[in-house]
């Protein structure tokens, strides 16, 4: 069976210089991406970064204002959303209400006029696939949230689609079923061998998923990465805040490898910060590079906020004598440092390799604010 | 429950008491109200004639319902893909004719479409028809009327169940390969039903006891139930027949809404009822 399926080849897609404007508003501002045939990309971003813009030029129900949109080479602008082949799952799964989940399932193949044994085999195959065959004659309303997905999916495949995609497909289902439901269609797409695309402002969900992940942020492209690269190697402020947790601490650069927190310590980076002395600069270390230490210099002194039990992590937070805000990840299985609310305590970078530094942005230096994440 | 009072007094004065007058007087066997029989009942049902005008009027309602449903949903169609400024004009338009007099609009009428009318004036100067077209006084001339009237009934909850309808279903039924004459048939009819039914129910029973309209319109040649019984009543002064007549128009037009509201209850999968 899994032969038969991997036969069906995804296909490779190309935006090229990709613009579009709504009005005055500009939604998409040079966007290329090439994402190769069978895999699996997320477009993340905040809620108005232009992703669902993006994914419906790519779907055909919106004409981009200008670039090209090909398919394994081919342009397809001028090719309507009914005739591009694509299996779209929305947010809300956008079954046919009134139709039942076989109808539902068969819906696209009857659009191509397909011949009646040849549908219900098909659709019988889809329902298997997806776990729902035994709810071929319900209606959608009666199915539940992991179960309508699961139909939705199957719809989108039945149709033979070269392309997949998903628009926020987990956002209406509740977290405990969340996590099962990404495996299983990942797994899903996967075995398909077709081209996905995810979109999603969660960046767990886009971590969890995806080849490649696409970041976006008012309308271009920050960073194109394996979920792993974006973390480790978050090419802007914006991507490491915005990828998993992280704690900014701003500095001034003071030699070619060394930079000067405004929280107390001169810190040695261990490798060229890249920026001349005195340009202001904003580091990013992961929660989890930071552990607590003894009073030392280079350690950071901060006030104890509170500490936060995560499960499998404890999660500190402490404040500077700046105000910035550093949280401290500390795995449970290592022993945890006693500190309490109020305490003063000293903390240390683990990893100095694995710090991010950024220019901070011309606006908050002049303002000078505090951030915290 | 002491608020309801005063309306349910006056809907015990004004519709409950009547109603039952009228039961009693079509009982009576003559004019003069002389012995009870159901022999009103009976005249009616054996009166070939007088069940001809009982069906032309259900007929009537339909073709007006019909005509209406065809002109809503393109208007529909128009008004949920126009931005807020059509919108407003739509909606003006639509409502235009539930803001003036049913005697004005069926005037309007007349001066439209009689023998010196409008159109007639107009066809003829622009050397279009060699004479004036008869289109008073005929059935075509008064189901346009209706319809153009009883527009917006229909119109409004066509509008507002298209307006409930996701957008995401139509575009995953396009996604999915339909084209816009499947989109439509297999997606936004069956879906928006609910407001069609509606409006049918509103149209059908508007226009088969539209009366004035009716009766201008279609003129003394054309015998519908309202003007029936209205002659039985005023004309011929036989009250137990005009009664009767009154009570089996009223519980055929009842009937057929209950029963199509009945059925499309049963029928329409997975919509919720307008």
């Amino acid at each position: 069976m899994e032969q038969a399926l991997s036969d069906v080849r995804g296909l490779s897609l190309d935006l090229k210089d990709i613009g579009h404007a709504f009005g005055a508003t500009v939604a998409l501002d040079r966007i290329d991406l090439t994402v190769a045939a069978g895999e699996l990309i997320a477009l993340l971003g905040p809620s108005g970064c232009g992703k669902t813009t993006m994914l419906q030029i790519i779907a055909g129900f919106l004409r981009p204002s200008r670039g090209e949109v090909r398919f394994d080479g081919a342009r397809v602008e001028h090719i309507p959303a009914n005739r591009r082949r694509i299996g779209m799952v929305f947010q809300n799964y956008a079954l046919f209400p009134h139709l039942t989940v076989f109808e539902n399932v068969a819906y696209g193949l009857r659009a191509r006029k397909t011949a009646k044994d040849v549908i219900a085999a098909k659709v019988e195959q889809m329902l298997g696939l997806a776990q729902m065959a035994s709810f071929a004659r319900r209606l959608p309303g009666e199915l539940s949230g992991g179960q309508q997905q699961r139909v939705a999916l199957a719809r989108a495949l039945a149709i033979d689609p070269g392309l997949v995609l998903l628009d926020e497909p987990f956002s209406a289902l509740d977290k405990n079923l969340r996590l099962d439901m990404q495996i299983e269609i990942k797994s899903l797409l996967k075995t398909f061998g077709v081209t996905s695309i995810i979109v999603t402002h969660d960046q767990e969900e886009a971590l969890s998923m995806a080849d490649r992940i696409v970041v976006l942020n008012k309308g271009r492209i920050e960073q194109i990465d394996s979920p792993d690269a974006l973390y480790d190697r978050p090419a802007s402020l914006f991507i490491s805040s915005f990828i998993g947790h992280t704690n900014l601490l701003r500095g001034t650069v003071t030699d070619t490898d060394r930079v000067q927190l405004d929280a107390g310590p001169e810190i040695d980076l261990g490798r060229s910060a890249q920026r001349r002395r005195g340009t202001p600069v904003t580091i990013s270390v992961r929660p989890e590079n930071i552990t607590f230490d003894a009073e030392r210099p280079g350690a950071i002194p901060v006030t104890i906020r509170a500490t936060v039990p995560l499960g499998a992590v404890s999660v500190t937070e402490g404040v500077t004598a700046t105000g910035e805000a550093v949280k401290v990840s500390q795995a449970r299985a290592s022993g945890l440092a006693k500190v309490q609310a109020g305490d003063m305590a000293w903390l240390a970078i683990s990893d100095v390799s694995r710090v991010s530094i950024f220019s901070t942005p011309v606006d908050d230096v002049s303002k000078h604010q505090q951030r915290s994440v | 429950m002491l608020p309801v009072i005063p309306l349910a007094a006056l809907f015990l004065a004004a519709f409950v008491l009547p109603l039952i007058a009228l039961v009693a007087i079509s009982l009576f066997r003559t004019p003069q109200f002389a012995e009870l029989s159901l022999a009103q009942y009976l005249r009616f049902f054996s009166d070939p004639f007088s069940i001809k005008v009982l069906t032309d009027t259900l007929w009537l309602g339909t073709e007006v319902a019909l005509a209406t449903l065809v002109l809503a949903y393109p208007l529909a169609l128009v008004y949920a893909a126009s931005g807020q400024l059509m919108r407003t004009l739509i909606t003006f338009l639509i409502m235009l004719p539930l803001l003036t007099s049913t005697v004005v609009r069926t005037f309007a009428w007349i001066v439209l479409l009689g023998r010196d009318g409008i159109i007639n004036t107009a066809m003829l100067s622009l050397g279009l028809w060699q004479a004036p077209a008869r289109l008073l006084y005929t059935w075509e001339g008064m189901v346009l009327a209706l319809t153009q009237i009883q527009l917006p009934l229909m119109a409004l909850p066509v509008i507002n169940s298209l307006l409930r309808l996701d957008g995401n279903l139509t575009r995953a039924a396009e996604g999915l390969g339909a084209s816009r004459a499947r989109v439509f048939i297999t997606i936004i009819l069956p879906l928006t039903l609910p407001g069609a039914i509606a409006g049918w129910l509103l149209v059908f029973a508007a226009a088969a006891t539209a009366f004035i309209t009716q009766t201008l319109v279609g003129g003394g040649r054309i015998i519908l139930m309202p003007s029936y019984i209205y002659q039985q009543a005023v004309g011929v002064q036989d009250w137990p027949f005009s009664a009767a007549l009154s009570l089996i128009f009223t519980l055929a037009v009842t009937g057929i809404v209950f029963a199509i509201g009945a059925l499309s209850r049963r029928y329409v999968r997975g919509v919720d009822a307008a």
